[in-house]
């Protein structure tokens, strides 16, 4: 298949590092219900650093959304700390943005007026900027004035990811965002993310059970083990972007992944 | 929802279907020519049986004629839609909010519900003796009847509403930083505004209905004493059947209002199924 136009730019670099951005110290998560307590989480440690993409990857069910939540301040986590540039996170926060897989943006308003939710402390002029821009990136040009149910399920995430961006947010959660998307919209929609990406500097945590997903995206691949989760393996992922998908460091490392999920190699 | 599609009328869908010229002009008109039909048929069994008090349609426009020349038609539209709006502004104005309040807070609705689900299938009419014992015979006791017949419907409607609000919204809403006063601008209230509004819908229609009992009781004016006036006053059945052409007519119309209120852009995502 080739290269799939995965990035826009020709040769792009390894994103520069610089430092711990978020900082999990022993997280873990207990529900409890029905008299029952249910270990969702286990003394999960991670450091993510800024600019860094990474994939949480794991089987169904084993808790990445909820790590994902804590991260985001959604959820506070039973045990553990959270902590992000050394302060510790309490509750949602507008500079770090989740992204959900479905029904994010609010379909009583138009594309512009979802873009423009979080920016209503700005004067006119320059959220009307900002909405241009942000239109511009996602490429909803012409939709501006559009509701959401007047756009296909690629281009209300698309849309979702502009709002979240807008604010101009440190951390973008993405939790399985095209997990709802036919496969080829998925495709482009990865390249459409690598492209943003690359070119607003976010730092972005991404969770998919889709190991092309997480190979093809993440700088760093993070497998959680089977509930209760913990984290069974960490793989960097050292091609530089566009990745070539039928390359053998590719395949490697993909299978490699899959290994380490436990699905055995079929050939 | 289905529910919409259901009451809306033959005409309006025939007409986007039909191609232009004579046979879309015939079938737009279909409805007044099947009305027109009944009319003819309530005519002739009329005038075939004399010695009864049912009038026929001629003397039912006879009678609208009188009663408008009286100036009574419309002081009586007027005086039921007095006592529609008060009392349906009053329930809306405080089982909409309390609703909403309710339905947000997971134990005041456990505490709440019951009583609810016991005060609902009370007809409002049952509260017709309470209502004079309270406040005598007059507008007030209207309005109260009225009241009372929106205002459980309107209570269950909003906190059912926010039942139905997706957690992803309030989530969205409180990553963004949102106030408790801005999130309940901005998000709730957008997010529960078109179940809010075909509740109302429906409540107005009940409201109408009561108001013409209520009438018949409780005060001396309005359309519901029109009717149960003119019956007393001399068996005028034919300004009976003019009393209840005019609620129909003033129903209908209160119902088109709502509905049109569906038709905003901002609103209609609510009501397109999916």
């Amino acid at each position: 298949m080739g290269e799939l136009g995965l990035s826009t730019k020709a040769v792009a670099p390894l994103p520069v590092r610089s430092g711990v951005k978020l900082h999990l110290e022993h997280v873990g998560v207990v529900f409890e219900g029905d008299g029952k307590r249910v270990p969702v989480l286990e003394d999960i440690n991670l450091d993510i650093s800024e600019g860094e993409f990474v994939c949480l990857v794991g089987p169904s069910g084993c808790g990445k959304s909820t790590l994902l939540n804590v991260m985001g301040g959604f959820l506070p986590p039973t045990s553990g700390t959270t902590t992000i540039d050394g302060k510790a996170v309490h509750g949602p926060d507008p500079r770090r943005i989740l992204v959900f897989q479905e029904h994010g943006v609010f379909p009583w308003l138009t594309v512009a007026e979802n873009i423009g939710f979080g920016l209503s402390g700005l004067p006119r002029a320059e959220r009307e900027q900002r909405i241009a821009h942000y239109v511009q990136l996602v490429r909803l040009q012409g939709f501006e004035q559009s509701y959401p149910s007047d756009l296909s399920g690629g281009m209300k995430q698309r849309l979702q990811v502009a709002r979240a961006l807008a604010v101009n947010p440190d951390i973008l959660y993405l939790d399985e965002p095209f997990g709802a998307l036919d496969s080829i919209t998925r495709l482009i929609m990865r390249g459409e993310l690598l492209r943003i990406w690359q070119s607003e500097k976010r730092t972005i945590v991404f969770v998919t059970h889709d190991v092309d997903e997480a190979v093809q995206l993440a700088d760093r691949v993070v497998v959680l083990s089977s509930r209760p989760a913990k984290i069974q393996d960490i793989l960097t992922v050292d091609i530089p972007h566009p990745r070539n998908i039928s390359a053998p460091r590719y395949l490697e490392l993909r299978d490699d992944l899959l290994k380490k999920i436990g699905l055995a190699y079929t050939a | 929802m289905v529910f919409c599609r259901d009451v809306s009328f033959g005409a309006n869908q025939d007409a986007n279907r039909g191609e232009p010229g004579t046979w879309a002009v015939l079938v737009r008109l279909r409805p007044v020519a099947f009305i027109a039909a009944l009319l003819v048929v309530w005519q002739i069994a009329v005038s075939r049986l004399p010695d009864q008090l049912l009038p026929g349609p001629i003397g039912v426009a006879r009678g609208i004629g009188e009663l408008l020349r009286h100036g009574l038609l419309v002081k009586y539209s007027v005086a039921s839609l007095f006592r529609v709006t008060w009392g349906f502004l009053l329930a809306a104005v405080t089982a909409i909010p309390l609703g909403l309040t309710i339905g947000w807070y997971r134990r005041a609705e456990l505490a709440v519900n019951p009583i609810a689900q016991i005060l609902r299938p009370i007809s409002p009419l049952a509260w017709i003796p309470i209502a004079i014992l309270l406040f005598g015979v007059g507008d007030l006791a209207a309005i109260f009847l009225i009241f009372m017949g929106c205002f459980f419907p309107l209570l269950l409607t909003a906190m059912s509403a926010v039942h139905n609000v997706p957690a992803v919204y309030v989530n969205v809403g409180h990553n963004f930083g949102l106030s408790t006063r801005e999130f309940i601008w901005r998000v709730l209230y957008p997010a529960v505004a078109p179940q809010l509004i075909l509740g109302a819908r429906i409540t107005l229609g009940v409201a109408w209905l009561v108001v013409v009992a209520a009438e018949m009781i409780a005060v001396n004016s309005g359309l519901g004493f029109l009717i149960i006036d003119a019956r007393n006053a001399g068996n005028r059945y034919d300004l009976v059947i003019a009393g209840m052409i005019m609620i129909g007519a003033i129903g209908l119309l209160l119902d088109l209002g709502m509905r049109s209120l569906e038709h905003v852009k901002s609103l209609r995502w609510g009501y397109s199924g999916d």
